[in-house]
Formats: C-alpha cells, sequence, structure tokens
C-alpha cells in the first residue's frame, strides 16, 4: 500500500511537474500559446484539458488493456486511441450539453479545442510506452493535465502584465511568448532536483 | 473559390516549389509546431523527423486526392485521420525495422506525427480538391519545405548547444586551426551553451527565427508590397487560425476581432 502512494507521489511530481508536458515535452503548444491571452480563458481551457485527458487516458487504457493486447493487435494503438478520442471528445462534448449544462457552460467552449491536440494522443501512447495499468495510467493522465494547467496559468498571468511592456517591434506577438515560455522552461529545469 | 481554381492551373514544378519556399509550412505558415521544437535538438533529428513527414505526407495526399469524389463531405475528417494514421502505422514500423537509431531518437513523436497540423492541412486544403498528380508535388514541395527548417534549426541548436553540425565539431576544427596558426601549443577549444539542446533552447531559437521573420514582413509591408498572401498560415495564434484545414477545430475564444470569422471572409 505504501509503496503505491509512493509510486503515485513520485508519479505527480514528475508528469506534473518535472517532465512538464508542454515545457519539456511539447505536447500541446497551439492550445498553450493560442489560447493563453487572458488568465480565466487559460484556466478554463486548463479545466477542460484535465477533463479530457484524465478520460481519454482512462478510457485509452482499457482498451488496449481489454482489446488490443489480448488480440495481439497492439500495432493499430494510434489510429484506435486517435479514433477513440476524437469521438470520446464528440461524445462528452454532447452528454454534458444535455445532462450537466453548467459545466458545459465553464467548458464548452474549450471542448472541440482539444479534440486533436496532440497532448491527449501523446500521453495515452505514453501510458501504453510505460506498459503502465489502468489506474495508473488515469492518474497519469490527470497528473499531466494538471502540470499543462499549472504552465498555462502561469504563461497567461505573464502575458497579462507584459501587455503594458515596450517590446520591439520585431518580437511582439508569437517571438516574445515563446521568450517567456523558454525562460518558464528554464525555471521548470530547477524542479528535476526534486527526483 | 477563384484561388483555389488557379491553384490547381499551376505546373507540378509551381506547386512544388510553393510548398519549398513560398508557403514554407515552418517559417511561413507556422504549422507542425510540436515536433519542430521537440525533435530539432540536432540536425540529424531533424532532417529524420522530415523526411518521415514528407513520406507521409506524399502517401496520404495521393490517397485522399484519388478518394476525394469517393468520401462524403460530412465524414472526410475522420476519413482523412484513419488514411493518415495508417501510414503513420506503417512508417513506424518500417523505421523500426530498418532504421532503429532513428526510431529511439524521435520515439513519442512518430506516431504523433498524426496530429500534425500540417497532413491534415494539405489534405483538406489541397488534396481533397485537386487531381493526383498536383497533390503529390503539393505532398513532396510542402514535405521537404518541413524538412529544410527542420534541419535548419537542428543545425543552429547541434552548433550552438554541441558545437557539432551532423556530428562533425566544427567549432573545433576552426578554432583549431586559428590556434595553430597562432602558434599556441594549447587549441582552443569551444565551451558548448548545452542550454540550446535543451527544451529551453528550442523555445529560443523559434522565437528569433519568428521575429526575424516579423522583421522582414514589416519591411516588406513598408515597402507597400502585399504580403497578405503569404500569412495563409495559422501563424501557431490557434485561436485566431484562418486555416481552413485548423478553423473547423479552433474557435475564437478571446473573442478578438479580426479572427476566424474575418478571414473566412477573404
Amino acid at each position: 500500500m505504501l509503496d503505491v502512494v509512493k509510486d503515485l507521489l513520485i508519479l505527480m511530481i514528475s508528469s506534473s511537474l518535472v517532465s512538464n508536458v508542454v515545457l519539456s515535452q511539447f505536447l500541446g503548444l497551439c492550445p498553450f500559446l493560442g489560447v493563453s491571452k487572458k488568465v480565466d480563458t487559460a484556466a478554463g481551457m486548463g479545466g477542460a484539458v484535465i477533463f479530457v485527458i484524465t478520460i481519454a487516458s482512462g478510457v485509452a487504457a482499457v482498451i488496449y488493456k481489454v482489446i488490443l493486447e489480448p488480440c495481439d493487435i497492439t500495432y493499430l494503438r494510434t489510429i484506435v486511441f486517435i479514433l477513440v478520442i476524437a469521438a470520446l471528445v464528440q461524445f462528452v462534448e454532447m452528454f454534458l450539453k444535455k445532462y450537466v449544462p453548467s459545466l458545459y457552460q465553464a467548458l464548452g467552449v474549450y471542448l472541440p479545442l482539444i479534440t486533436t491536440n496532440c497532448a491527449v494522443l501523446g500521453i495515452a501512447l505514453t501510458n501504453v510506452q510505460k506498459n503502465y495499468g489502468i489506474g495508473f495510467s488515469i492518474a497519469s493522465g490527470l497528473f499531466t493535465a494538471v502540470g499543462f494547467m499549472i504552465a498555462i496559468v502561469i504563461l497567461a498571468g505573464i502575458r497579462e502584465k507584459m501587455e503594458y511592456n515596450d517590446i520591439p517591434e520585431s518580437f511582439k506577438g508569437m517571438p516574445i511568448v515563446l521568450i517567456t515560455a523558454g525562460l518558464m522552461a528554464i525555471a521548470f529545469c530547477g524542479f528535476s532536483g526534486l527526483l | 473559390m477563384s484561388d483555389m481554381n488557379s491553384e490547381a492551373k499551376q505546373s507540378s514544378m509551381e506547386v512544388f516549389f510553393n510548398g519549398l519556399v513560398k508557403e514554407n509550412p515552418t517559417f511561413v505558415l507556422a504549422l507542425g509546431m510540436c515536433p519542430t521544437l521537440a525533435v530539432t535538438t540536432s540536425a540529424i533529428n531533424g532532417l529524420g523527423m522530415g523526411l518521415t513527414t514528407t513520406a507521409v505526407l506524399v502517401l496520404s495526399n495521393a490517397i485522399i486526392s484519388l478518394l476525394r469524389h469517393i468520401i462524403p463531405n460530412r465524414v472526410r475528417i475522420p476519413a482523412f485521420i484513419v488514411i493518415v494514421a495508417s501510414f503513420v502505422t506503417m512508417v513506424e514500423l518500417l523505421l523500426e525495422g530498418f532504421i532503429p537509431s532513428l526510431y529511439s531518437a524521435l520515439g513519442l513523436y512518430i506516431p504523433l506525427i498524426v496530429v500534425n497540423c500540417i497532413i491534415l492541412g494539405r489534405a483538406e486544403s489541397f488534396a481533397s480538391k485537386n487531381p493526383v498528380i498536383p497533390s503529390i508535388f503539393d505532398g513532396l514541395g510542402m514535405g521537404l519545405g518541413f524538412t529544410v527548417a527542420l534541419t535548419a534549426i537542428g543545425a543552429v541548436r547541434e552548433l550552438l548547444g554541441a558545437g557539432e553540425i551532423f556530428g562533425v565539431p566544427v567549432f573545433n576544427k576552426v578554432l583549431g586551426g586559428i590556434s595553430s596558426l597562432l602558434g599556441r601549443s594549447e587549441p582552443i577549444e569551444y565551451v558548448p551553451i548545452s542550454i540550446f539542446v535543451l527544451a529551453p533552447g528550442a523555445f529560443f531559437v523559434l522565437a528569433a527565427l519568428t521575429a526575424l521573420q516579423n522583421r522582414v514582413k514589416r519591411k516588406m509591408q513598408e515597402k507597400g508590397q502585399n504580403v497578405d498572401k503569404i500569412q495563409s498560415g495559422c501563424s501557431s495564434d490557434c485561436a485566431n487560425c484562418s486555416d481552413s484545414g485548423c478553423a473547423r477545430r479552433f474557435v475564437d475564444v478571446d473573442g478578438a476581432p479580426g479572427s476566424v470569422a474575418d478571414a473566412k471572409k477573404s
């Protein structure tokens, strides 16, 4: 029991901070750069990503363990995962719209944005590569997505402050955001001492 | 649509160079940022990733173009994804079997070619509307444009971060030559700035390149040249994406004017 808790703690720190999904693995860069102008939209996006990635990594792990592995067709994982994720996001959107309208109000706009987010597929594939069980896959998805939320909210906070700064003409827009992200990546390198 | 028709009339060579230079997917259209940043730790990795993506792009463009009258419009995106994913799986297995060193260097980013904007974007905006031969050349041009860009970024990062290009210690050779000219017994050694091969370096190199591109665009605008045509990509700002392959997926969440809706008009 204690071992499981220890493993989960290590997984939490490593997947949310040390090997942060955006800043060290470069997954999900599109929403990270595109939807980080304001803190509240960034937080909404982060919430939606946590929601989708946790469910998607659980479903992908179940499909892998129950269907792909017993049938010995694991080489089909890329095709199966991408279709399952695309369908799942559609389904989650419809379900929320019908049954949990309040949550749909909060996350609805961001859900279609995540359909082909490479982080979702990337995490599902990483879980398979690392041979996690179903429980650990869900935990890994959750913690990685929390790491995404931390990164995007911090970046949005910095960008809000940066609005009023005097930035060289050529660096306005994407370049300065990329440099900010680079500095954040350096800061996140510091977490590697935690493990 | 008139633009599309004129594109269809272009010769294959024009389509090819359009992808390679004028609408370079990385530098001009800013598509496919994830692999651009992740695998460019060295020139050879960039080259490998570029060529792998080119192979998938050419094959998927050809097949999608062949099937363009058969695939019903409403299910075209899932159909495209299945076609692309099949080719990615094939390429992945081939790499694992024949070039295991590249397979282990690129790792997770090979299956992630499926979600690369370039491939679905070209399928949606070119291959699904044009005959097979131009589609193949479009894939080849776009793919090689991507390859050139990745190799260039990889070369810059490898040069600064390890002092090498394609594994050749360029700096040390030059410095060694200079020190022997100066008659020093101990050759001067280049101290690599290792942050450039780490994650933060990728952001910095891309920031510098994008700033350079912004500067060129601004200079062109000052001279009164029309740069609208080369701004057709999603400029890595997905919330304000105007590419027809992407606009479907990305809504304008910040409510900024001049985004998806405006882009669709033009």
